[in-house]
């Protein structure tokens, strides 16, 4: 029972911070329709980001958490408007080769600049500890992962269902063209959303990184992870990428729990059986 | 399709000759290269051994994502299911004849580019990705648990090939080793000469172009991608066994994912769909990798990166495609 | 007498929308057939429903006696019902002799052989030479289809249908996309077609339905309205109405 438990509250979090990460790809994806392997990359830039700030200049957790995601922002608006939106539309093989190619250069960039070494992101003295539930008591970092996966949810449900740039958003998800006709400039949508999206990955880098630590080959490790939650959750679908999270979470967190010695077998195993099964996605199999 | 076959690069396919001159062409050079390596480079044919190895693997990946369209980051699956198999037959079963390791080699890698074809084909874009991402690791895993079998992270050793054809010891220098590879390339580049005139060629390059003109046509294009997928395989898996052979031990990074993702790179560099692009590719690149982890082990990811994304940039059909279209223009500038 | 190719009670829904409405048709060897309509009619549902692109709701399918509801679409195509496209398919890498030799091959299932070419193929190549020497693109033989022009990958579109030797061909607008000028250079492959081939063809232009087809039919909003002689489509007064409709002033059909 207490095994149980434990691997639910894990798998939870887990799956929460997979969600605040990979969120800001599937939208990405459903939007630009680009295959962007790059995107751990951008939540291992921002642990790295945050882990240097609150160790190296003794800075507190939220503001190396705002450092993180601003900084990796700033990072990648240049990335944004030099390379990716010159594969815009071009094939996939074009979008695999280029986007794998920033991230190994910003593995080996941090391979350089931080060491081959783990980097921890201490945790301020309130969420250290462990709360009490009368029966049970759980990691607090655990309930903040969570939270912050569900404020992330609904946070974006508001900004998409709820604003302006939430409508301009979906109709260039529904059709780029026929919005760029109506007035819309998709190219402030993409880049906003680009923005957006690498912000959501550094915060879950952050948020993340007791339960995906940050080292140079974070983002090659967790690449097929973060891809299979959009390929699973199928693009641009909130709610697809949310119960593909949970899945995903609970597919590894109980491997890592009952068959450690396995590694990520029974992980990759359920991703095949799961898109070959779903090859057009949970969300693809609900239309 | 990126990097489609272009006009100049397809031309290289004769219409109607039946002596086919451009297969010459290519083993003539193959043979010159190959014989100048050997007498300048006499100090590094291990290395030299180790491109031709990765030279199969990545014309091996040709063959599906150049003749076929399909992506794939798994490819090195099939590569190391080869040095796998030629090894476990080595060291387990006690077969240490090199002609008949390379043989299960090629069988184990068709084995395994069967059930890669039959997984990756399920799905289309993404997912396909995704598919290909995943079955290299869990091929990794797999052979990292079945460590009694493959000696898991420690990596295979202990295998010891018999002489070649009972004359030619596998030695110190890796001369016997380099001229094996060397002759297993040529008949493997004859092969799929063979292979992409064909009429299955044909239709390989049909499916990739207009799928559904090809089922139009009455054929099954999954099957046309399943059967290239298997062939892939046996190319894979000899260029596997070549590495198991040559270098006596077979490791985990043979079936990792960088390998698969770096080989892919390799055949970009060098121009898909083209038998030519994918060897100068594999060249350029690892004689690129020698160079600068000798100079600079810590910048070689950021190398491969800066690589990438120039040649996406500014040749997309790969250094032998663009130049065949430079040479190409050139020509008719001429006429 | 059977029929070599049959649909019987057809139907079709998208959600509650009804798109093909209990179509029933049947063809025998040699007829030429066009299929006409005004737009939305429900043509291209037709032609993915019998080409095995979508299920039908209920009905069913057959050719030559059997029953090909439930056969995929290639497996159709190996059965004998080919169809050409609207919208020409083609390789623009190959050659319409590459083209032309790939459905030959296919037909004959030796399209799978990994050795060899089918330049060393004698009879093969004769085949290929004939077909592409009836329908006068043998000048443009070893060109690639991209260089070719778009009237020239009609006749390509409809060499590749000869090629495999079917029993029905349905043409999706053979003359789709091609001057005025040079439709009569399709009309001619047409009429290259075997003779004991039974062809249904898709066509909006009126000049070519009326000198290719023996038998008109004419579907509007998904259902068949009238099935009959050339002569008297034109004077079928639903044919007018649907086609007419609100343009009632208009003194001729089509």
């Amino acid at each position: 029972m207490q095994t149980v438990f434990s691997i639910a509250i894990d798998a939870l979090a887990y799956g929460m911070v997979l969600f605040v990460i990979s969120i800001g790809l599937s939208v990405t994806m459903g939007l630009m329709r680009v295959v962007n392997l790059a995107h751990g990359a951008f939540a291992m830039i921002g642990g790295y980001l945050a882990s240097y700030a609150a160790r190296d200049l003794g800075l507190g957790y939220a503001i190396a958490t705002l450092i993180a995601v601003i900084g990796t922002i700033i990072i990648a608006i240049p990335i944004e408007r030099f390379l990716y939106r010159r594969i815009y539309g071009a094939p996939e093989l074009t979008q695999v080769l280029m986007t794998i190619g920033i991230t190994f250069c910003i593995i080996g960039i941090a391979n350089f600049l931080f060491g081959p070494t783990l980097k921890t992101i201490p945790l301020p003295q309130t969420l250290q500890g462990s709360a009490d539930l009368g029966f049970r008591s759980i990691a607090t970092h655990r309930i903040f992962a969570i939270l912050c996966g569900l404020v992330v949810a609904g946070a974006l449900w508001f900004f998409i269902e709820r604003t302006a740039f939430g409508i301009k958003l979906r109709a260039a998800v529904d059709n780029a063209a026929m919005a760029a006709a109506l007035g819309v400039r998709t190219e402030v949508v993409y880049a906003v959303s680009f923005a957006v999206a690498v912000g959501l990955a550094a915060l879950g880098g952050v948020v993340g990184a007791e339960l995906l630590p940050v080292e140079p080959y974070y983002a090659l490790r967790y690449m097929v992870t973060f891809l299979v939650v959009v390929a699973v959750g199928g693009a641009g679908s909130i709610p697809g990428a949310l119960i593909a999270c949970l899945l995903l979470g609970a597919i590894d967190t109980t491997g890592r729990y009952l068959a450690p010695e396995y590694g990520e077998f029974f992980f990759y195993l359920a991703v095949i059986l799961i898109v070959t099964i779903f090859p057009r996605g949970l969300a693809g199999r609900l239309k | 399709m990126a990097v489609s076959m272009n006009d100049s690069v397809t031309a290289g396919l004769p219409v109607r000759r039946k002596f086919d001159t451009g297969s010459l062409i290519g083993l003539v050079a193959i043979i010159v290269i190959g014989v100048a390596g050997y007498f300048l480079f006499p100090n590094n044919l291990a290395l030299l051994t180790r491109i031709i190895a990765i030279m199969l693997l990545v014309l091996s990946i040709d063959l599906v994502t150049g003749y076929c369209g399909v992506a794939t980051l798994g490819h090195a699956a099939l590569f190391g299911a080869g040095a796998y198999g030629a090894g476990i037959a080595a060291v387990h079963f006690g077969i240490t004849e090199p002609l008949t390791m390379t043989v299960v080699g090629a069988i184990a890698g068709a084995l395994a580019g069967l059930i890669s074809g039959i997984v990756i084909l399920r799905a289309h874009g993404l997912p396909q990705l995704v598919l290909s991402i995943a079955v290299i690791h869990l091929f990794h895993e797999a052979a990292n648990k079945a460590s009694a079998w493959t000696g898991g992270s420690d990596g295979l050793a202990g295998i010891a090939p018999d002489a070649l054809l009972g004359m030619f010891q596998f030695d110190l220098w890796g001369r016997t080793a380099y001229i094996y590879g060397l002759v297993l390339l040529i008949v493997v580049f004859l092969g799929l000469r063979v292979l992409v005139r064909s009429p299955f060629g044909m239709l390989a390059r049909g499916a990739r172009e207009d799928p559904i003109r090809i089922s139009a046509m009455g054929a099954s294009v999954k099957s046309v991608l399943l059967r290239m997928y298997v062939i892939s395989g046996v190319v894979a898996g000899i260029g596997g066994a070549l590495t198991a052979i040559s270098t006596q031990v077979v490791g985990l990074d043979s079936l990792s994912f960088t390998l698969s993702a770096e080989s892919l790179v390799m055949l970009v560099l060098g121009g898909t769909g083209s038998l030519y692009g994918a060897m100068i590719g594999t060249v350029v690149f690892m004689w690129f990798e020698d160079l600068v982890s000798a100079a600079n082990p810590f910048h070689w990811l950021t190398m491969v990166g800066a690589l990438l994304i120039a040649v996406v940039l500014f040749a997309p059909k790969g250094l032998y495609g663009s130049g065949a279209v430079i040479l190409g223009r050139f020509k008719g500038g001429r006429k | 007498m059977s029929a070599l190719f049959e649909v019987r009670g057809l139907n079709k829904n998208f959600g509650g929308l009804t798109v093909t409405n209990n179509v029933s048709l049947s063809m025998t060897t040699g007829d030429r057939v066009a299929l006409i309509g005004p737009n939305g009619a429900g043509k291209t549902t037709f032609v993915n429903l019998v080409t095995g692109h979508l299920k039908p709701t209920s009905g069913d399918i057959r050719l030559a006696g059997q029953d090909i509801t439930g056969a995929n679409a290639t497996s159709r195509v190996r059965m004998g019902l080919v169809r050409s496209f609207q919208v020409t398919r083609l390789f623009y890498d190959m050659t319409p002799e590459e083209h032309v030799a790939l459905a030959v091959l296919q037909r004959e299932k030796r399209s799978g052989r990994v050795m060899g070419h089918y330049a060393g193929m004698p009879e093969v190549m004769d085949e290929v030479r004939e077909i592409l020497e009836l329908l006068g693109l043998v000048e443009l033989s070893h060109l690639k289809v991209r260089e070719i022009a778009y009237g020239q990958q009609r006749l390509l579109e409809i060499a590749l249908a000869m090629a495999l030797r079917p029993k029905v061909l349905l043409l999706d607008e053979p003359a789709a996309g091609v001057p005025q000028s040079e439709t009569a250079r399709i009309e001619h492959a047409l009429d290259k077609l075997p003779s004991d081939l039974a062809v249904l063809m898709i066509e909006h232009d009126m000049d070519l339905v009326f000198r290719f087809a023996k038998r008109v039919i004419v579907l509007a909003a998904g259902t068949i309205i009238f099935d009959g002689s050339p002569k008297a489509v034109t004077q079928d007064a639903r044919v007018r109405e649907a086609y007419l409709g609100s343009y009632a002033n208009a003194s001729s059909a089509a």
